[in-house]
């Protein structure tokens, strides 16, 4: 067939090489509308066959300016903005921007507030990570597992509205404490959950972790070793697999964590395989951590959620850098302030971005099924990468 | 010959139903078509070459090649198999025989890497 | 009535009845089925709201198959796109015509007793006539993907095409072992053998293994689907498909599963026969029929179930499980089939 279709010609510059043949490989656009791509992240391939010569990732199709935006308004209102970065796991946005704030102003956060605020990061990382669990079975073909845990996710959003009135951008922190103070009977439903969601992670491991064609299309797939994975500035569940016990919540302690008990789970093979066992074993010791903070919350009832902040917060002329342990990763706010109400500068150091940038190495030489496992093992979220 | 008229008859009806359904349901859908929706699909972006303008995989072609191969060997294994009980250790023999030369063939293909795709 | 006119009406009837159980009647049920049964194992209803048991879910579906704009996109091959979902329905359908339903059922007209064989076609090259036809069914899929000028379904249409050729060896293979022990090509004497001696799912359970794995790869459902696989192609050779062309791949694809299922029952499971029961006289007769469709049925909830329970392969997994693994597994097992019944 020799007459070309239409369309923008390559915006990107010309297949290198003679073409073999008078035929170049194929070159492939995957994404940005494609059901794997997690969002509207765009792939340029280059594949031959059924192999994967290069990829190159081309994103910001859901670039919303968001730190341009946090310098028109002023502190508090930068929060409800951090939930649409990692949408999945707005606490602990909203916990990382409220702590670099706290720390340029130097406000002490009641033990109450601090340990609420541990039990909603636990609490949405379990969310996270089963929600990746779903996507990143459903990538290679296992439809069921989605179900299972979009059971327990269900659960989790649904106490996150009683809690705070809304199920994903939870705006569910402010400067120096807590928005509102937790509702009767709460912390009953959440041990209802908690206690026996040990049982339903065991339901999880029994359709996948021992399942041959589970095993067949991670172990081996999209290796990065620690090395590699230092070198790229990659954190969180992707580098604990490479073998690296590197937990922000243990090497840059802040709130209640070092008054908590929690291993941190690590791979060796530091391939798909070993992140899902890392992200299954974290789900286990996120509930140690729920059960922790009820244990600790229902000993010392109380109604002090916030600390003493001024009624303007208005933190002196400096610099600050915070982060926590999102379950993405290392997810940091750098805050330049310059002594008005409003930010000068706010930087963030999200986490899915940084480790998207090791794909192309991790996808290369795969074949195309093992590209969606690769996209999946790193676990993005589009509205974080782009901002 | 008799008794592959019924299924001449049945096939019919398989070949005629989906048609029947096309055109009946042509007169019946909308129509709407504009550019966009008629471009090919590639996840948004619009396509900058032909899907037919480019290499792909000599291995799919191999595997084409020794189906046809070994197709051919499966059709002589029927008759083979049907009067089998009338030839028995001879015929046992003689297949063995033939598929001898068969599995060398497959193991030569085996060795050649024809059959691997990494 | 004369003996022709009697075969003529007998053969309609068949013909018929055919139509109207199998494919007016199990065909749009098996997608509520499909349907309900994940809903059953992902521990949720499943569609519940249009009629009992959302049992007029089908009749929603299927009108929406008929009423959605039909798109043919530009740059297409409109011959070969337009033919490709004809080319995958039509094989599917025919194959039913070879395969015994039911046992011999005596019809009384006038006085006259005439024995109604209860298969449409019984012809003697019975597994040889499915293989061709099933072979066709190939051009379908990669016409599909060649035709839509779209790199997807090219993608989705090579994947499909190397596929189904390697499991069909696998499966000639494995299918031959039965009919090396009945000794006749013709499926209703592969169920007259196996009613007077055992099921073939015993003696020959590696070759009824081999044949159920490569049945899951002809019929393209999960955990084989890699010429749709939604999650890497998009959808693959039917990708540039709607309205009632994709509704005929997604019928080609259902006709396939019940073939598939039927053929199973017929060649390893005895097909309207149970051990130790003579079905004889009209009751008889009806009552195999529905000893087939039953295990007609559990072999396509076996392919349910499978579908829901397991991710998908990668393709040189799954180049690799039928060539270097189920086809020598099927020429050993072939040889060990012989081998047997000499000694014996």
């Amino acid at each position: 067939m020799s007459e070309s279709t239409p369309g923008t010609a390559a915006q990107f510059p010309p297949l290198e090489g003679p073409p073999l043949l008078g035929l170049h490989e194929m070159e492939l656009n995957f994404g940005p509308q494609h059901p794997s791509t997690h969002g509207v992240l765009r792939l340029v391939l280059k594949v031959d066959g059924e192999r994967i010569v290069s990829a190159r990732p081309d994103i910001g199709y859901l670039h919303r300016g968001t730190e341009k935006l946090f310098e028109t308004e002023t502190f508090p209102m930068v929060v409800p903005h951090t939930d649409r970065m990692d949408y999945v796991a707005s606490a602990t946005n909203n916990h990382a921007y409220v702590l670099v704030v706290e720390k340029l102003l130097g406000v002490e956060v009641p033990k109450r507030a601090q340990y609420i605020r541990v039990l909603l990061d636990e609490m949405q990382r379990i969310s996270s990570h089963v929600l990746w669990l779903a996507t990143a079975a459903l990538d290679l073909g296992a439809i069921t597992p989605f179900f299972y845990t979009f059971r327990e996710r269900e659960v989790i959003l649904d106490l996150f509205e009683e809690y705070c009135g809304a199920r994903l951008t939870l705006n569910c922190m402010r400067i120096g404490g807590l928005p509102v103070d937790l509702t009767p009977g709460w912390l009953e439903k959440v041990r209802a959950f908690t206690e026996p969601f040990e049982k339903n992670v065991d339901e999880y491991e029994e359709l996948l972790t021992e399942n041959r064609i589970w095993k067949q299309r991670t172990i081996g797939i999209g290796v990065l070793d620690e090395k590699r994975c230092i070198e790229w500035g990659m954190t969180g569940p992707v580098l604990r697999a490479a073998g690296k016990a590197w937990d922000i919540r243990r090497a840059i302690p802040y709130e209640v964590y070092p008054e908590l008990e929690f291993d941190i789970p690590v791979g060796k093979n530091a391939d798909t395989y070993d992140r899902y066992l890392v992200r299954v074993a974290e789900l286990r010791q996120s509930r140690r951590i729920v059960l922790q903070c009820l244990d600790w919350l229902e000993k010392n009832p109380g109604t002090e959620i916030r600390g003493k902040v001024p009624r303007v917060i208005k933190p002196p002329a400096g610099e600050a850098y915070a982060a926590v342990e999102a379950p993405k990763g290392e997810l940091g706010f750098h805050l330049v302030a310059s002594g008005g109400n409003k930010p000068y500068r706010l930087h963030v150091r999200p986490p899915s971005f940084i480790n998207l940038q090791a794909l192309p190495e991790m996808a290369q030489g795969h074949l195309v099924g093992d590209l969606v496992a690769v996209i999946g093992t790193i676990d993005i979220v589009l509205g974080e990468v782009d901002r | 010959m008799q008794s592959y008229i019924p299924i001449l008859f049945f096939a019919a009806i398989a070949a005629l139903f989906p048609i029947a359904i096309l055109v009946v349901m042509a007169l019946l859908r909308a129509k709407a078509p504009n550019p966009t929706k008629l471009s090919p699909y590639e996840c948004g972006i619009a396509s900058a070459t032909d899907a037919h303008d480019h290499r792909f995989s000599v291995r799919y072609y191999l595997i084409a090649v020794l189906f046809v191969v070994f197709d051919v060997e499966t059709v002589f294994l029927f008759p083979w198999a049907v009067m089998y009980d009338k030839l028995l250790l001879f015929g046992l023999i003689e297949m063995a025989v033939f598929l001898y030369i068969l599995v060398l063939g497959y193991v030569y293909v085996w060795k050649r890497g024809a059959l691997s795709w990494a | 009535m004369s003996d022709a006119t009697f075969a003529l009406v007998a053969t309609g009837a068949k013909i018929l009845f055919v139509w109207v159980i199998a494919l007016a009647t199990i065909l749009p049920n098996l997608v509520w089925a499909e349907r309900r049964v994940a809903g059953m194992i992902q521990d949720r209803p499943g569609p519940n709201r249009v009629g009992p048991f959302g049992f007029f879910q089908i009749i929603a579906d299927g009108t929406k198959f008929f009423m959605k704009e039909s798109v043919t996109p530009l740059y297409v091959d409109k011959l070969l796109y337009n033919l490709a979902p004809w080319i995958t329905l039509m094989p599917g359908l025919v194959t039913f015509a070879v395969i015994p339903f039911g046992a011999t059922l005596p019809v009384t007209i006038g006085g006259v007793t005439r024995e109604v064989p209860l298969v449409i076609a019984d012809v003697n090259i019975g597994i040889l006539y499915i293989f061709a036809f099933t072979g066709l069914g190939i051009y379908g899929i990669v016409l599909a993907g060649w035709s839509a000028n779209n790199k997807y379904s090219l993608m989705g249409g090579l994947r499909a095409s190397a596929q189904i050729i390697s499991y069909e060896l696998a499966m000639g293979f494995a299918a031959a072992g039965v009919f090396l022990a009945a000794g006749t090509l013709r499926l209703s004497g592969v169920v007259e053998w196996q009613q007077q001696h055992v099921w073939n799912v015993v003696p020959q359970f590696v070759g009824f293994l081999v044949f159920l794995i490569a049945a899951f790869a002809e019929t393209n459902r999960l955990p084989f689907d890699l010429a749709e696989a939604e999650e890497e192609l998009a959808g693959g050779f039917h990708a540039e498909y709607s309205s009632f062309k994709f509704g005929m791949f997604f019928m080609g694809e259902y006709a396939n599963l019940i073939a598939a299922s039927a053929l199973l029952a017929t060649l390893y499971f005895g097909g309207w026969s149970l051990p130790g029961v003579a079905f004889t006289g009209v009751w008889g007769a009806l009552a195999s029929v529905a000893v087939f469709f039953a295990k007609t049925i559990g072999f396509i909830f076996l392919f349910l179930w499978v579908r829901w329970t397991f991710p998908r392969f990668r393709y040189d997994q799954l180049m690799d499980l039928g060539w270097k693994f189920l086809l020598p597994l099927s020429f050993f097992h072939l040889i060990a089939v012989a081998a047997f019944v000499a000694a014996k």
